[in-house]
């Protein structure tokens, strides 16, 4: 199925169809993400929300052509602009990268170089896009540092990572991301190694920013907290594949997944004295799938159907999409 | 909240201070004070959480009571006798009757043992019951934290984090402690699988009558598993109050903070979040008189002269704070 939700007034700036990675491993390849279509028009924020090992992570590399090298696309198109991205050489792609579509990673730590300051990894993105002087690309630099609300962005900028603060460290990567202006980013739990005042923080950054250069965002996460404060649109995956896809509102209002359900009954909110709805069992290893529907081993209402076929990824409501036999009936 | 009896665990001015040292005769230069005087009390069967941010000395507060780092100063008292007194047997005896759990299940189970040795060490250590009787206890234990007794011959590679946890909390439950240290339990799980375990906890809770003190950063799971809640910043408690008094009307600015940072998980009714940077102290550089005032929309020349005792308000509550 490729079913896909377009933005009525906006084309998109992104639009994946029918994504498949696969990972080698010595037992044969497996698929980590199968049959992913998202489009993200500007300005827009597309969350992706799963558990670990869901493909969320691999989804976001594969969209920067970033994948492992035991992983590869071995099915579907990316388009940046209209442009077939996938079809791209080497040249292309890092022209691409940077200038049109840059990421974000969880932990700016490992993501920063450690031997370069802040500035200097700035200014070396920008000379690679933009034919400009040394002078001009370290004045870029603190430009963007004073954009993402560093403090002191001209001594910051002379600083390595290690000098900066979690909080800092992440805006430095932010700036990193902003400095060509792209049309869309893609941050992965941008916010998932921060203690939850600078999250806080970061979040408003990031919408704010959004606000102001109209960027179309894929934010991936685990957190459906961060979800609810920032997506206008969800996209709900388990086992490498969407089970459901709907607006931020219609799918906090009206959960159709029983995965999705699960998922929000298991957030605790603060009521003692009720027990958490958990999902019983764990996920299935990605390389020994169930036949059928991959979460009908812990799906409270999974039929005999389910077991055996699986099911597709429909429209079930306007604008709302899953992929569910008994919705109807859990 | 039992007010009349004596609580199980009472911790009064507890400091852990670790020396940075520097040059070549490793002069005492300064020191990270992780815990800079914490007070409180913990009765039986309830749930006292610390909560705060990285470095806030909630975990290093668990580690102190363990005996897993060494108090700088301050006193415990378990069962009413102070533990600092505690020699040999007695001494024995608190360890066995408080027991910790980790937050990272993949580093705090040794990977060469099989489950039914983890979870059996405790037994050995303190030489309870025969081996039969201990294998029986071992089988009992998994029953009990939801593991298959047939797999106690695996290894701890073997299972997923949610079934490691239940791992580490049957080793935990081995002695039948009174109190078990929880120190981010399920920080590193998935959040269906850590809803698994909170509901372990709770059962376990109600069935044995366990107290927890439990560390944790997140304030949805402090919501849902406590009675008192304790808000930690920079080594001290800010704030501790019944769970329902401080979720309803955080009275420490820094609780207020927290609060207010925490995602909505309302797509209608969002927050706006700030995207001013705050710079925020460390440990090694405590500012002076109140540690919050640096970051305090509340701040006054008296909070950065005089730090603020930890002092009951009207509805009993305890603040530390000039101004609420």
């Amino acid at each position: 199925m490729t079913a896909q939700i377009h933005n009525q007034d906006r084309a998109p700036v992104l639009a994946v169809e029918g994504l498949n990675v696969r990972i080698a491993s010595e037992n044969g390849p497996f698929a980590v993400v199968s049959d992913m279509s998202l489009s993200v028009a500007a300005g827009e924020t597309v969350c992706i929300v799963g558990e670990s090992g869901c493909g969320k992570s691999m989804t976001a590399l594969a969209l920067l052509r970033l994948l492992p090298e035991a992983a590869s696309v071995a099915a579907g198109r990316i388009e940046i602009d209209g442009q077939d991205f996938l079809a791209m050489g080497q040249h292309q792609v890092e022209d691409y990268r940077g200038e049109k579509i840059a990421m974000i990673f969880q932990e700016p730590l490992t993501a920063l170089n450690p031997v370069l300051t802040i500035g200097e990894q700035i200014a070396e993105g920008v000379r690679q896009h933009r034919k400009v002087g040394k002078k001009e690309a370290w004045a870029r630099a603190v430009e963007v540092l004073k954009l993402v609300q560093m403090p002191d962005p001209t001594r910051r900028a002379t600083q390595y990572p290690h000098e900066l603060s979690g909080g800092m460290r992440q805006r430095a990567m932010i700036a990193l991301a902003l400095a060509c202006e792209p049309r869309i980013i893609v941050a992965d739990e941008p916010t998932t190694a921060l203690d939850v005042t600078i999250q806080a923080q970061i979040l408003g950054l990031i919408k704010d920013l959004q606000t102001r250069l109209g960027t179309a965002q894929v934010l991936i996460t685990h957190d459906l907290g961060v979800v609810a404060e920032v997506a206008d649109r969800v996209i709900v995956m388990y086992a490498g594949r969407k089970v459901e896809e709907a607006s931020v509102y219609e799918l906090f209002d009206n959960p159709i997944h029983p995965y999705t359900r699960g998922l929000m009954g298991a957030i605790p909110r603060g009521q003692s004295a009720d027990r958490l709805t958990d999902i019983a069992g764990t996920v299935p290893p990605l390389w020994n799938l169930p036949k059928g529907c991959a979460f009908a081993p812990r799906c409270p209402g999974a039929s005999a159907r389910c077991r055996e076929e699986r099911p597709p990824f429909e429209e079930k409501s306007p604008g709302h999409f899953a992929a569910c036999w008994e919705h109807d009936n859990v | 909240m039992s007010e009349a009896a004596a609580p199980l665990l009472k911790v009064e001015g507890l400091k852990v201070h670790f020396p940075i040292r520097k040059g070549v005769l490793q002069r005492q230069v300064g020191a990270v004070k992780a815990v800079d005087g914490v007070d409180f009390t913990l009765g039986r069967g309830e749930t006292l959480s610390l909560v705060g941010e990285s470095g806030c000395g909630k975990s290093t507060t668990g580690l102190a009571l363990m005996g897993l780092v060494k108090a700088t100063e301050g006193s415990v008292s378990f069962d009413g006798q102070t533990v600092g007194s505690f020699h040999g047997a007695t001494l024995r005896n608190y360890r066995k009757r408080m027991q910790i759990v980790f937050q990272d299940p993949f580093s705090s189970l040794n990977p060469r043992q099989r489950v039914r040795d983890i979870i059996r060490a405790p037994l050995d250590i303190h030489n309870v019951g025969t081996m039969a009787e201990r294998k029986e206890r071992v089988s009992e234990l998994m029953a009990r934290v939801g593991l298959r007794p047939d797999q106690a011959d695996n290894f701890a590679h073997q299972f997923s984090g949610g079934q490691r946890q239940r791992i580490g909390i049957a080793r935990a439950l081995a002695l039948k402690p009174d109190i078990i240290v929880c120190d981010e339990p399920v920080s590193a799980l998935d959040v269906s699988v850590q809803a698994q375990i909170l509901n372990l906890l709770a059962d376990l809770q109600r069935d044995l009558g366990v107290s927890y003190l439990f560390i944790s950063h997140d304030l949805g799971v402090v919501e849902h598993i406590s009675h008192q809640v304790a808000v930690m910043y920079l080594g001290k408690i800010v704030e501790l109050a019944p769970k329902a008094a401080i979720f309803a009307s955080p009275t420490h600015p820094y609780s207020e903070l927290l609060m207010k940072s925490a995602p909505s998980l309302d797509p209608r009714n969002r927050h706006t979040f700030e995207a001013r940077n705050d710079d925020i102290p460390s440990a090694t550089n405590k500012p002076s008189g109140c540690p919050f005032h640096t970051r305090c929309p509340l701040a006054t020349d008296e909070c950065k002269r005089i730090e603020p005792a930890l002092t009951a308000r009207a509805d009993g509550r305890l603040v530390a704070c000039h101004h609420r």
